[in-house]
């Protein structure tokens, strides 16, 4: 343990982890709705950090790009659209006893998590490496092509779900709709 | 760095998105944890490519098709839950029982 905290990128590492922890559980039991996204943000952002130290610049930028980007928006729009509360607000959760419960099914799923991969790949070293994106773009473009195009029209088949789930159907009649 | 330390971090953001997912009573807030979970495979995903050091870069490739899945996800998901307080003015998942016998 010594020899690990002699390590500087280990220091990055807690600066990273303790604030994406406290981003992530914050956003899971704030009681403010908007607050809950906004600290989804710090979480993101700090998993991208974690992207950088390991090297993954490209999957980092995405992240940041993707994730805080756009998909905090649309949960913002969400947000807003389904009239949620914005302010101080109880009913975000369920009552106390769902929420013993499923604290000892995470306690539960975490201890199980980290037992069977720490005995496996425990203290295992790893160094970072920059990963450049011509690599990336060369690999997603020659071995990954065939999921990349998979998940090209799994973008196409959301975009169109998404209107016709979305948007209203216009009635018989009902001027105001159409 | 060791591979364990991203371990024990991915796995206490799953399990923090697990229990936002069990907890959470609004149903943007359910797709919230869920956006968390997927985070915490990421981490995992990229940990273990660069341990593995792998040529084509693998993990960091299916990490982006995660974020890929992940906003198609978020915009279906929020699709259907506007359908959902549209019909029943309510975005709360304890309240559609309709398919409950």
């Amino acid at each position: 343990m010594n020899d690990w905290l002699t390590h500087a990128e280990n220091w990055v590492f807690i600066l990273i982890a303790l604030p994406m922890l406290i981003g992530a559980w914050r956003s899971v039991t704030s009681r403010n709705v908007v607050h809950s996204v906004l600290f989804l943000v710090i979480a993101l952002a700090a998993s991208a950090a974690l992207f950088l130290l390991l090297g993954a610049e490209f999957v980092a930028w995405s992240v940041v790009l993707v994730y805080i980007g756009a998909v905090i928006v649309l949960f913002l729009f969400g947000i807003m659209i389904t009239r949620a509360p914005l302010g101080m607000e109880t009913e975000l959760s369920h009552s106390n006893q769902t929420k013993i419960g499923a604290a000892l099914v995470s306690g539960a799923l975490f201890a199980l998590i980290t037992v069977t991969t720490i005995t496996g790949f425990g203290d295992t070293e790893i160094v970072a490496k920059p990963t450049r994106t011509s690599e990336i773009g060369q690999s997603m473009f020659e071995r990954f092509v065939i999921p990349f195009e998979v998940i090209s029209v799994v973008l196409l088949a959301a975009l169109i779900g998404g209107i016709v789930l979305a948007r209203r159907d216009p009635v018989e009649g009902d001027e105001a709709l159409q | 760095m060791i591979l364990g330390q991203f371990i024990i971090l991915g796995a206490a953001l799953f399990s923090l998105g697990v229990y936002g997912v069990l907890t959470r009573r609004n149903a943007v807030l359910v797709l919230l944890s869920v956006e968390l979970m997927l985070a915490a495979v990421n981490v995992n995903f990229v940990a273990f490519d660069i341990y593995a050091r792998d040529v084509m870069a693998g993990g960091q490739i299916f990490s982006l098709f995660i974020i890929a899945v992940g906003a198609a996800e978020v915009g279906i998901g929020l699709a259907i839950v506007l359908l959902i307080f549209r019909n029943r003015q309510s975005a709360n998942v304890d309240e559609l029982d309709l398919m409950k016998l």
